[in-house]
């Protein structure tokens, strides 16, 4: 029973208001998807925090990662923080497409989405991180389901990679498995530690797990543009994908049309976040490691971080 | 499920043709032994007859939704929803919307809960639901179950009222009820993903979402038991009413509904157990509390404190389910005339004194308000080191090496070659025997066609795999589980912990026992049938009881009489007359293996699930339908077969 509280503090926050004729922001609730990965649910609560701070509204709601672009296209979700190039890439070009949201700025955070493996896999195959050694040891990643030949763990089939036709391209002696979600994946992982099993899977950065399972991405050969258009390019003169994703892709921020109308201060704000890397990364760590729950995590984030914010909202 | 069935109820007559059912057999045994010679259409649809379906889908939704305005409707449904889940929200969560009363303090909540349970089934029941929501707010995920509570209390009532008005429909206007059984037949075999994008595209992300999603799912077993109470309903009580000059509506409300009471309440209480089944499931959908912080916490890995929410889930489940089955039990109560109205209403009264204590001590007391983080008793850490200390045990791993070893090269692997390889012809024509045999011509067409459109959207090799994995599951489960059940239903002091154990397996959100699954056998189809298998085993288990216990004892003294040992008397009596309820059993088990191969996506999977998965990422509605209904298809055409098959058992035994 908070009423009293409840009551007192919106007379205090309708006194704020009036005596701030300036704020033009309308008091609907801005609505901040929330998705079921850390960084972007930490993320995600910072700059619900910072809006709230300057005295609008804001409300999360949870949300499927890709049906999202949808529901921002129609408004009834106001923005999306964590555009991933490669794994939402084609969703948010298809909303895009049909209107209705736009690209409202991106982190310098880069994002890298490639084979990966712990670290103790190099135990097993030293030549390690060049992707020629890992095709030589491939009998070393064998399953049962994949006969003689390495398996490779991909991402869910909803991220739209293109491992196998990279392994056709390249020659590999691989085969894709597709896990079916992201927990399926580090379920993996920690299946292999226990025994320090060599494994080669599907993984991205800034991500948790780099702080719980230390290791490192395979070195394809280097991205250019066009690898996965035209032939020509990579070392395969026939067949496209030959090569590995982009190392810098981008990590991008969504926002509905309307948005700039209905809330231009916060509008405005959003246009100038930008978090890093290591920022993010810290985020995650908040959660996944320290174990405390989003909103605390944000909040303590804030408190440590006042230089990186307060100049975004001034 | 039993719902194409019972509108075709007279020609259950016609039985079996051995001469119809020979001859399908011989056409799909000649296609699969003449595979080399058979012409490519017979063995599987040409691309050329494949017509773009998803295209015609896809066209049509956007002509009801955009033309027709559909999407205003719905979107003015979604408003309304929005305000009633605003206000429980508020009251249970103190989310910041009219009437700015909330939250409620932990400590009132669960003293409603057991003096509610105090008065639906005494003691023990007071404890259970009052004991749930006291662990709730210790373990510290009190905000997370109202959140979810605050949902499942608008969509559950939504759904009853919903359902009752269809079944009311249904059993006065018997054309409406034929229209209405395929599509409700239909609605509870689409695989969940189908359900994800319409309810995000026509009812707003969020609650609102979930809360559809949740009605959708939860309404046919309501509508199914209205309409067969109210058929059930004596001619003798009619007459007594209509004798005693009662208007149409009063023959309803004081005659049909009292009458029907059990029925009513069986139906509420399966509404309650699947809107709890919806809860993580409509997490990605935008419904908060659990299911959400489940899949959070899941991709992280955090095993321990994922199985603390599973536990909740469960504890939650078990104390509805209870408290809506003694409801069931219980005699409305009637006082004599001139009984104080506090008398009357004692209970009420205790629960309203006890809920206005709570609310005043929560005012001077914190820890009654509210649980703050590190007050509470979450172990989730430590769970974790239990957790992964037996899945890496050696003894264990290397068991479930060797196991996923011989399941995926001598069992699973060849398996679904097997079926892969055969032309589809073959198995359309062993589907429609399989029919033919249980129901005639008219089965074998029905069966037949339905496998047989699957086949003609071009998605064969998937809905194969999809088929290869339920089978398996379910053979699995049923060599497991057939046996531990007659075993439970034999001997009395095994039943009770089985029978408890099923309703924890079947309440425990799947979710959480993917990973282990993936943790023991890596990502592969022996998890993904292992998954299937845990699920698949409850209602074989529990008909199986069911069937077994309620052999007439009559035939188990004659049994007696005539000197036959306990194994013949299982083996001659008990199993013979059980077999139409274990065969429902089956049927139920088929039912889930549908519903958990899809989920199984998530582990990874080559099916239809995973296609269906694809189709989210590029709001692909036209295919995601069209792939929807291939499972439904193959479903109903399973539920069919089978359900026919119990039911001429059944008119055969007589019982």
């Amino acid at each position: 029973m908070k009423n009293i509280r409840t009551y007192l503090g919106g007379a205090v926050s309708l006194l704020v208001l009036a005596g701030n004729a300036a704020q033009a922001d309308s008091t609907d609730p801005i609505i901040i998807p929330i998705h079921n990965w850390s960084s972007q649910i930490v993320m995600s609560n910072v700059v619900g925090q910072i809006f709230e701070n300057m005295g609008d509204n804001v409300e999360y709601v949870t949300t499927d990662s890709q049906a999202v672009y949808e529901s921002v296209r129609l408004g009834d979700v106001t923005l999306e923080l964590e555009v991933w190039e490669g794994a939402f890439g084609a969703s948010f070009n298809t909303a895009l497409e049909k209107g209705g949201l736009h690209d409202a700025g991106a982190h310098s955070a880069v994002t890298r989405e490639d084979w990966w493996y712990p670290l103790w896999t190099k135990d097993a195959c030293p030549g390690l991180p060049d992707w020629k050694a890992l095709n030589e040891c491939a009998a070393v990643f064998a399953t049962p389901e994949t006969g003689d030949k390495g398996r490779f763990l991909g991402g869910p089939v909803d991220w739209l990679k293109h491992d196998q036709e990279r392994v056709d391209a390249l020659g590999m002696n691989f085969v894709v498995v597709n896990a079916g979600s992201a927990a399926a994946l580090w379920a993996e992982i920690g299946a292999a530690e226990a025994e320090k099993k060599p494994i080669v899977l599907f993984n991205w950065t800034p991500n948790f797990a780099e702080a719980v399972w230390p290791g490192e991405f395979v070195e394809f050969p280097e991205w250019e543009a066009g690898c996965n258009e035209d032939p020509a390019v990579g070392p395969n003169p026939d067949a496209t994908y030959d090569c590995g994703n982009p190392a810098n892709g981008y990590l991008k921020i969504a926002a509905w049309d309307g948005m700039k109308e209905k809330w231009p201060d916060a509008y405005e704000v959003l246009t100038r976040i930008s978090f890093t890397n290591a920022q993010i990364a810290e985020m995650a760590k908040l959660v996944d490691v320290d174990e405390l729950e989003p909103e605390d995590a944000a909040a303590e984030w804030l408190a440590a971080n006042e230089d990186v914010w307060k100049p975004w909202i001034e | 499920m039993a719902i194409l069935d019972s509108t075709s109820e007279s020609d259950a007559r016609r039985i079996a043709r051995p001469s119809g059912v020979i001859l399908l057999l011989c056409l799909a045994l000649a296609a699969a032994l003449l595979k080399p010679v058979l012409p490519a259409f017979l063995i599987r649809v040409p691309e050329w007859a494949v017509l773009p379906y998803d295209q015609w889908m896809q066209w049509l939704f956007d002509f009801i939704k955009d033309d027709l305005g559909l999407i205003h409707v719905t979107r003015t449904i979604s408003a309304g929803l929005e305000w009633l889940l605003d206000i429980t929200a508020n009251l249970l969560y103190g989310k910041n919307r009219w009437p700015h009363i909330g939250p409620l303090p932990w400590s009132a909540v669960a003293a409603v809960a057991a003096v509610t349970g105090y008065a639906l089934g005494g003691t023990r029941m007071a404890l259970l639901a009052g004991g749930t929501f006291v662990w709730v707010a210790l373990i510290g995920q009190w905000d997370l179950a109202m959140q979810t509570m605050s949902v499942i209390t608008v969509a559950a009532p939504v759904a009853v009222l919903v359902g009752l008005i269809l079944g009311l429909a249904a059993w006065k206007f018997p054309r409406f009820e034929r229209a209405l059984m395929p599509i409700l037949a239909i609605f509870q075999t689409l695989p969940f993903f189908t359900y994800l994008l319409p309810a995000v595209i026509f009812f707003k992300v969020g609650p609102t979402a979930g809360c559809v999603a949740t009605i959708v799912y939860a309404i046919p077993p309501m509508v199914l038991m209205t309409a067969l109470g109210l058929k059930q309903v004596s001619d003798e009580v009619v007459e007594a009413g209509q004798m005693s000059g009662s208007t149409r509506w009063q023959m309803l409300r004081h005659v049909y509904l009292p009458s029907a009471r059990t029925e009513l309440l069986i139906g509420v209480n399966q509404v309650i157990m699947l809107s709890l089944a919806m809860v993580v499931l409509t997490a990605f959908i935008g419904m908060p509390g659990l299911g959400a912080k489940l899949l959070s916490l899941m991709n992280s890995l955090k095993l321990g404190r994922s199985f603390e929410i599973g536990v909740t889930i469960v504890l939650v489940a078990v104390t509805l389910d209870r408290c809506s089955k003694a409801w069931v039990v219980k005699q409305p109560q009637h006082f004599e005339r001139g009984t104080p109205w506090w008398q009357r209403h004692r209970l009420l009264l205790i629960g309203i004194g006890a809920f206005v204590a709570c609310l005043i001590a929560a005012q001077f007391i914190q820890l009654a308000d509210h649980i703050k983080r590190g007050q509470d008793l979450s172990m989730g850490s430590e769970i974790d080191d239990v957790i992964r200390a037996i899945l890496s045990n050696g003894v264990i791993t290397s068991t479930t090496e060797w196991l996923r070893w011989f399941l995926i090269t001598w069992v699973l692997i060849p398996f679904r070659n097997a079926l892969l390889w055969l032309p589809s012809t073959s198995v359309i024509l062993t589907v429609a025997a399989a029919g033919c045999f249980v129901g005639g011509w008219r089965s074998g067409m029905i069966a037949g066609a339905f496998f047989g459109i699957v086949a003609l959207t071009g998605w064969w090799d998937r809905s194969i795999i999809t088929v290869y994995a339920v089978i398996s599951a379910v053979v699995l489960a049923a060599l497991i589980g057939l046996p531990l059940g007659i075993l439970a239903a034999r001997r009395k002091r095994w039943a009770d912990p089985i029978l408890l154990a099923c309703d924890t397996a079947q309440t425990f959100p799947s979710f959480i026992y993917l990973i282990p699954a993936i943790m023991l056998f890596g990502v592969n189809d022996v998890s993904v049938v292992f998954a299937i298998f845990i699920f698949a085993t409850v209602p074989l288990m529990r008909y199986t009881i069911e069937g077994i216990r309620s052999v007439p004892d009559e035939l188990l003294e004659a049994a007696d009489m005539s000197g036959a040992t306990r194994h013949q008397k299982l083996l001659a009596v008990q199993l013979p007359l059980a077999l139409p309820t274990m065969a429902v059993g089956f049927n139920q088990a088929i039912m889930f293996a549908f519903f958990m191969v899809i989920i199984a996506a998530f582990i990874g999977t080559q099916d239809l699930g995973q296609e269906l998965q694809k189709t989210l990422a590029g709001n692909q509605l036209g295919k995601n339908f069209v792939l929807g209904m291939c499972v439904a298809l193959m479903a109903l055409a399973f539920d069919h077969v089978i359900m026919r098959w119990s039911a001429n058992r059944r008119k055969a035994l007589g019982v």
